[in-house]
């Protein structure tokens, strides 16, 4: 084990660490909830689908339909509205429940996926996202077709009235640390560094005596359980799920959130999903306020998710990274300062 | 993350600066601009506008200040949008939504924000107001299974169709519209045969046709715009030529002025809604006019849609009752809410009162496509039955009894 010398800690963590606790003392409820409360759950998602792709080499557009998965067994094991099918048990029930179910789902379809590489695995794994949306907007039995479910509120527990915007801020935060650092320790113990090599050569690998299907569906394993939390902080957050929640449209937006935050890190999700939430939800009051007219608030979101990816392949972490190499003049192979001009 | 944190403060503060005009009042319209039903969303939104015009903006002598909330008809896109307006940019008044089961969520939604008095855009989800409603809630457009009333009765007797087989959109609001149509039927002597329920966005009808049964007198079809188009264009093609019966968004605007012969095969159906093209009122016809005036031809629908006439009411009522309080909020916006609960609506489609859940009392129309003579279809008056309540003339416990809608509520076989 290393020893924990704080000093070891870059400062950017300090900084960002200190004040994402601090938020709820200057922002607004609607900040805490519906801006950083669902930019964190979607950061979640995408993350999951960063540590397949990044460390994975595997582009998985099924993480939204994990999420949903989970989403939709918090209703239907927990409470919700409609009382003909929800069952009604305990939050620590239903919830850890859900999550089991929703990686049992992401590993099949990793199991489904893993035997194809590059655009076959996006073919797959597309397939059966829009196969279950398609499901469960048809099926009336189990997910109640078209309207889904709604009141599935977040319980109260330990005292803590969850449904509290800056409760449910922290429980975000809380979870969206944890996978993070889940995520970043994974990358760097022996099983994500066999990962990594699987991305790079799958064939050596397996002649060094790697079991590269395992590997790879365990990755499917781990990025399920990230997706599946937020999957039921999702569900906390809009108090609903229905078939809209699950279908091509949110399945595309996080690749987008991941592809545009980069795939490099897995902070990059995170990036992708603020911009995303900024842009989702002040882009028809920026429109409006140049006056132009708001309708076409979705030109504007493509456009600013095009420049981002025009300007940088991988996303703003490219940018950054291009931005501190130039202002500091390092030599990128050396890491030495060079001469300005 | 720093410099995003930055900007998002940044962007709060300008959004907080617009906030600080004190004598303004601000209304929060919400309805479907993205998605499948944008086309509805735009003309409710014409609707809405007019309103606005008629006002000049202003109401209780206070300016309205107008912040527009785009969903795409799935409740959480309601959610996410109403929470918006109503938490960050802190609108006193919503109108809105457009569809069902966003009427639901926001429902649900209310109850935690009882400072907001929310009027129903055009959603008819029955649920909306009849089970657990929210006192801050208000709808002044009648709900799916109102607008079905009359056309049972108007079928079995002056038409003599005496069995039916249904195809409808196995969602809510295609329960509760053929509700209202089955319970008329049923009750006049008919037989509904056979019921085929189609997801919402069906592209291809060919097994739904094959299995319609030859030996009906009619065809129910509950279906709305690019499936009641698809339906009728695969209909025609397969030689189909039973005699139509239309539920409410099946001889819409949005179907009617759609491109292509298919909906020629709608000319001479029956059907009913909250309005008629050629009713002979004054109000109405002066309000189709102001809509034609409004926006130049190629930005509107040849005649108000019904989306566009609800929201002009939502509009309407919010705008009357501001005025006649003078703008006063004050209290939980106890004298306005007060107006909204006894006003009496003069509405272009009839008048409209609310009953004791906030829920409209008015006027349902039966009528039957015909050409007109520009070539455009239109919809042509056959009754209007006056003061159509949420139970259908019923008795309230009688109409409980009969269950929420769902596909086999109210059998006749």
């Amino acid at each position: 084990m290393t020893d924990w010398d704080l000093r070891r800690i870059p400062s950017a963590y300090w900084v960002v660490g200190a004040l994402l606790l601090m938020m709820p003392a200057i922002s607004s409820n609607f900040i805490l909830f519906s801006i950083f409360g669902w930019a964190l759950i979607l950061g979640m998602i995408a993350l999951s689908l960063m540590f397949l792709g990044g460390y994975g080499g595997m582009v998985s557009l099924v993480q939204m339909t994990v999420a949903g998965v989970a989403g939709y067994m918090t209703a239907i094991l927990g409470d919700s509205a409609i009382d003909a099918i929800s069952l009604g048990w305990v939050w620590w029930l239903a919830v850890p429940v859900a999550i089991l179910i929703a990686m049992v789902f992401g590993t099949l379809s990793g199991a489904l996926a893993v035997r194809t590489e590059g655009i076959y695995t996006i073919m797959i794994t597309l397939a059966i996202a829009t196969a279950f949306f398609y499901f469960a907007r048809q099926n009336y039995v189990v997910f109640n077709g078209f309207s889904g479910f709604n009141q599935i509120l977040a319980p109260e527990a330990f005292g803590v009235n969850w449904r509290n915007p800056v409760a449910f801020y922290y429980l975000a935060l809380f979870f969206a640390g944890l996978a993070y650092f889940a995520v970043l320790y994974v990358s760097r113990s022996p099983f994500g560094l066999a990962l990594q090599g699987i991305r790079d050569n799958p064939r050596r690998m397996a002649a060094l005596g790697f079991n590269v299907t395992a590997h790879r569906i365990a990755a499917y394993t781990f990025a399920s359980l990230i997706a599946a939390v937020a999957g039921v902080l999702l569900v906390w957050q809009t108090s609903s799920i229905s078939p809209g929640a699950i279908s091509v449209g949110p399945a595309i937006d996080i690749l987008i959130i991941a592809v545009v935050g980069g795939l490099r890190h897995p902070v990059g999700p995170f990036i992708g999903a603020i911009i995303f939430v900024l842009l989702r939800t002040f882009a028809l009051d920026a429109l409006v306020a140049v006056g132009l007219a708001g309708e076409r608030f979705q030109l504007l979101i493509g456009i600013g998710f095009l420049v981002i990816v025009f300007w940088s392949s991988d996303g703003v972490l490219g940018l950054w990274q291009r931005w501190r190499d130039r202002a500091g003049r390092t030599d990128p192979l050396t890491g030495q300062q060079k001469d300005a001009g | 993350m720093k410099r995003l944190l930055m900007t998002t403060v940044a962007a709060g503060a300008v959004f907080a600066a617009t906030a600080a005009f004190a004598d303004s009042i601000k209304i929060g319209f919400m309805a479907t601009l993205e998605g499948t039903y944008t086309v509805l969303g735009e003309d409710g939104q014409r609707g809405f506008e007019i309103a606005m015009r008629e006002a000049g903006r202003k109401a209780g002598g206070k300016d309205i200040e107008v912040i527009v909330g785009a969903t795409d008809a799935s409740p959480e896109s309601a959610l996410r949008a109403v929470r918006k307006l109503v938490e960050q940019d802190k609108v006193d008044i919503i109108v809105g939504p457009l569809s069902g089961s966003e009427g639901i969520a926001l429902r649900d939604y209310a109850k935690t924000q009882p400072q907001v008095t929310i009027v129903n855009g055009i959603s008819g989800a029955q649920e909306t107001t009849f089970v657990d409603p929210a006192p801050n809630f208000f709808r002044f457009n009648m709900d799916g299974a109102q607008w079905g009333a009359g056309l049972g009765e108007h079928v079995f007797n002056t038409k003599g169709w005496k069995t039916v087989a249904a195809v409808a959109e196995d969602y809510s609001f295609g329960y509760t519209n053929f509700l209202g149509f089955a319970l008329g039927y049923c009750n006049a002597g008919g037989k509904i045969t056979e019921r085929l329920w189609v997801p919402l966005g069906t592209k291809d009808f060919a097994s739904i046709i094959a299995s319609l049964p030859d030996d009906v007198d009619a065809l129910y079809l509950g279906l709305g715009g690019g499936d009641a188009v698809n339906f009728l264009n695969q209909y025609q093609q397969a030689g189909g030529d039973a005699a139509l019966i239309g539920g409410t968004i099946m001889v819409d605007g949005t179907v009617l002025s759609s491109k292509g012969n298919a909906k020629k095969a709608l000319i001479g159906t029956p059907s009913s809604g909250p309005q008629a093209d050629t009713w002979d009122n004054a109000k109405w016809q002066g309000f189709i006019k102001s809509y034609q005036d409004a926006f130049p031809p190629e930005k509107r629908f040849p005649s108000p849609s019904l989306l566009a006439t609800g929201y002009y009411n939502a509009a309407n009522a919010a705008l009357t009752c501001l005025n006649e309080t003078g703008g006063d909020l004050s209290d939980g916006h106890k004298k306005f809410r007060g107006c909204l609960a006894n006003l009496e609506l003069d509405a272009p489609n009839g008048k409209i009162t609310l009953d004791g859940n906030r829920q409209a009392i008015g006027s349902n129309f039966v009528f039957e496509v015909f050409e007109q003579d520009d070539g455009n279809l239109g919809t042509k008056m056959v009754t209007k039955i006056d003061n159509v309540n949420q139970t259908l003339g019923l008795d309230e416990a009688k109409f409980r009894e009969l269950g929420l809608p769902s596909r086999d509520i109210v059998q006749c076989n």
